[in-house]
């Protein structure tokens, strides 16, 4: 259900069904094996873990297989806060990204499509940022707002904030951090949407007495919702999972840690495995209800 | 400005409108009054400025100079959105996401008139749609989906409804059928009607008056019958139907007719048939009411005759034959013969004289392109 926001036409149905039934299997087979290989089999690994309890040897980070769903119990209470802070972030990042977004989109996929030249220019800058690590990106903007850095100088100099505050470790700086990571994400979809909307329905809007504030609102906007879509679920999914920007060693701090922090904590610090399972499993329940409830809400169908 | 709307059309006005685009002029200072309740037709072939025209009326396209009146009132400056018109655009651009009747309904919303739904059903009934309502435009075919259109746009009971080629996608049978259907909701709802085609055809059939466009001016305009029994200019006879025109200096001129000599013959036009009565001049005949003669004719002076000719070519187009024939130093001839027999009347390569009244003749103002230099 989810993922029909991501396709753009139906599927079409076939003919002969016998023999073109065999040929689609084989064609299928790769994309079936990879899904079973590493989609299905982690996924069963992960929920076994997640059940498993303390080795009865008493080593540290050995585990005996179970069924302890207090795991999830113990998790859920533990973390809470973490997973509350995980979708803010998310919503909160998505919503900007969405805001920085669509009028850039709006501009390379409408504006610019006299200029084919200049929207491909547009387009490569757009996706730039990806020929350097994300890794290495994320650590540049923890030099460039350091307390020793000029902006940050600026800022204290001015008396805008107090030098006892930071700005990285903050609920902004990782904010910051997981809109500028994701962006192009947002953009691209919106991109590909707004490049084949049909400049002629404006006419004919504003030919229909409505103002160009109301075109926007009742003819751009609605025809460019499978765009949004696929936009928001791109960047909202990965970002309620991201463990890099809201890290001590990025832009946050022990305040901002989100659920991918702490999976990571526990994985590779505590060793807790079921623990950490657990909360992978939750957040990906968390999320699939999510989406299911956003796309089933914003009503794709009529647009796909 | 609040959108206005009469009970029924307005009258139209385009004062000395100039459109420049980088490199080339749309429109130049083109002027134009088209009465209340007329349905009024642009003609020419692409490019002509004849949609730039419908465009700046519309509010799609701000002209460069002059100004344009709905009636009476001077709306040059206003946004479209302001304009008490509505436009047939030529893709339709019927809203996807919208189903029919919201379609319909969408210009009575934006104005919030009372009871959308209602009127919306009402337009779609006057356009034979009314089953139709709750489906989406992908849904429906070509033709279905111009009858929304044009619902859409009339249920706003604009003072001016313009009409982009709205019935140029559609294959003829089904063109012919809507040109009836447009022009019997035209008089029904008795709105002005400017409407926009490079089809002469659909513009004679429909319009009252005709406005024949060539480069970003109007050539000649009047009823669809006088433009034809008389076109002023070469552009105009040949793209108005078919013309046989012959170029030549003035050699005799009387108090009834001037005429010309091409290639021994000699070719007459009633004076008041003609545009220019001295130097050199065209003369022009329409092919169905030129006759050919198997043997040379005695003919008075009031027809003009040429030939021998010979018959090179003959084209069967159902009701008539197109001969085409070529008469030495006059050049080629057409001539349409209604197929009341059974059999072409000649044979190709027969010789044949060829005549015609000379009050069927007509005079141009100027000349065919291409002899202009010749001396």
């Amino acid at each position: 259900m989810a993922f029909a926001a991501f396709g753009s036409a139906p599927a079409t149905e076939h003919k002969s069904p016998v023999k073109s039934g065999r040929i689609v299997l084989a064609l299928l087979m790769p994309g079936l094996i990879y899904l079973g290989l590493f989609f299905f089999t982690p996924l069963f690994s992960l929920i076994i873990t997640s059940l498993e309890t303390p080795a009865a040897s008493g080593a540290i980070g050995a585990y005996d297989y179970g069924f302890a769903w207090q795991n999830y119990v113990t998790v859920l209470q533990s973390y809470f806060p973490q997973i509350l802070r995980s979708f803010y972030y998310a919503t909160v990042a998505t919503l900007i990204a969405l805001l920085i977004s669509y009028p850039l989109a709006y501009f390379i996929g409408v504006k610019l499509r006299r200029f084919p030249l200049f929207q491909r220019l547009m387009l490569t800058l757009v996706i730039a940022p990806f020929f350097i690590s994300f890794l290495l990106r994320t650590i540049a903007w923890k030099q460039i707002f350091a307390d020793e850095g000029w902006i940050m100088q600026f800022v204290y100099n001015m008396h805008w904030m107090p030098t006892s505050e930071h700005f990285l470790g903050s609920d902004f700086a990782v904010i910051f951090g997981l809109t500028y990571n994701f962006i192009p994400f947002m953009t691209l979809p919106l991109y590909t949407t707004l490049e084949r909307f049909d400049i002629r329905f404006l006419e004919a809007g504003a030919d229909l007495y409505a103002s160009p504030a109301k075109v926007f609102r009742k003819i751009t906007l609605p025809l460019s919702m499978p765009g949004i879509i696929s936009g928001t679920l791109l960047v909202f999914i990965p970002i309620a999972g991201d463990y890099v920007n809201a890290s001590r060693d990025f832009l946050g701090s022990s305040k901002t840690s989100m659920i991918g922090t702490m999976v990571e904590s526990d994985f590779l610090q505590n060793w807790d495995y079921p623990s950490a399972s657990a909360l992978s499993v939750m957040l990906m329940a968390v999320i699939v209800v999510l989406v299911s409830l956003y796309v089933r809400s914003a009503g794709t169908e009529d647009l796909l | 400005m609040a959108v206005e709307f009469q009970a029924a059309g307005a009258d139209l006005e385009l004062i000395d409108v100039r459109k420049e685009f980088p490199g080339f002029t749309a429109l130049e200072d083109m002027d134009l009054h088209i009465p209340a309740g007329e349905f009024f037709a642009l003609l020419g072939p692409s490019g002509c400025g004849k949609t730039t025209t419908l465009r700046i009326v519309a509010g799609l396209e701000q002209q460069t100079t002059g100004q344009v009146l709905i009636g009476g009132k001077d709306i040059s400056g206003t946004k479209p959105h302001e304009r008490p018109v509505n436009t047939v655009f030529q893709s339709y651009a019927l809203f996807p996401h919208m189903t029919i009747l919201e379609n319909v309904a969408f210009g009575l919303r934006q104005r919030k008139i009372e009871d959308p739904i209602k009127k919306a059903t009402d337009a779609l009934n006057l356009v034979e749609l009314g089953h139709l309502a709750e489906r989406r435009p992908q849904q429906l075919s070509g033709g279905q989906q111009q009858r929304v259109a044009l619902a859409r746009a009339l249920v706003n009971r604009p003072a001016l409804l313009l009409l982009d080629e709205p019935l140029g996608a559609l294959d003829l049978k089904l063109r012919r059928q809507m040109q009836i259907e447009l022009k019997a909701i035209q008089l029904e709802v008795g709105l002005t009607f400017l409407h926009v085609t490079h089809d002469q055809e659909e513009a004679m059939d429909m319009a009252d008056t005709v406005a024949v466009m060539n480069k970003g001016r109007i050539e000649q305009m009047g009823a669809p019958e006088a433009l034809y029994d008389r076109p002023k200019t070469a552009f105009v006879s040949k793209f108005l139907g078919q013309s046989n025109l012959f170029v030549g200096s003035v050699v005799d001129s009387n108090a009834n007719t001037v005429s010309i000599e091409v290639g021994g013959h000699k070719i007459s036009v009633p004076k008041d048939r003609a545009e220019k009565h001295t130097g050199k001049i065209c003369i022009g005949v329409r092919p169905e009411k030129a006759t050919f003669h198997r043997d040379q004719p005695k003919l008075g002076s009031d027809h003009v005759l040429v030939g021998p000719g010979e018959i090179i070519d003959i084209r069967f187009t159902g009701v008539s034959n197109q001969y085409l024939i070529e008469i030495p130093n006059v050049g080629e001839l057409t001539v349409f013969a209604q197929n009341v027999g059974i059999s072409p009347v000649v044979e190709l390569g027969e010789k044949v004289w060829v005549s015609w009244k000379v009050e069927h003749s007509f005079g141009l103002s100027d000349l065919p392109d291409g002899t202009e230099d010749e001396e």
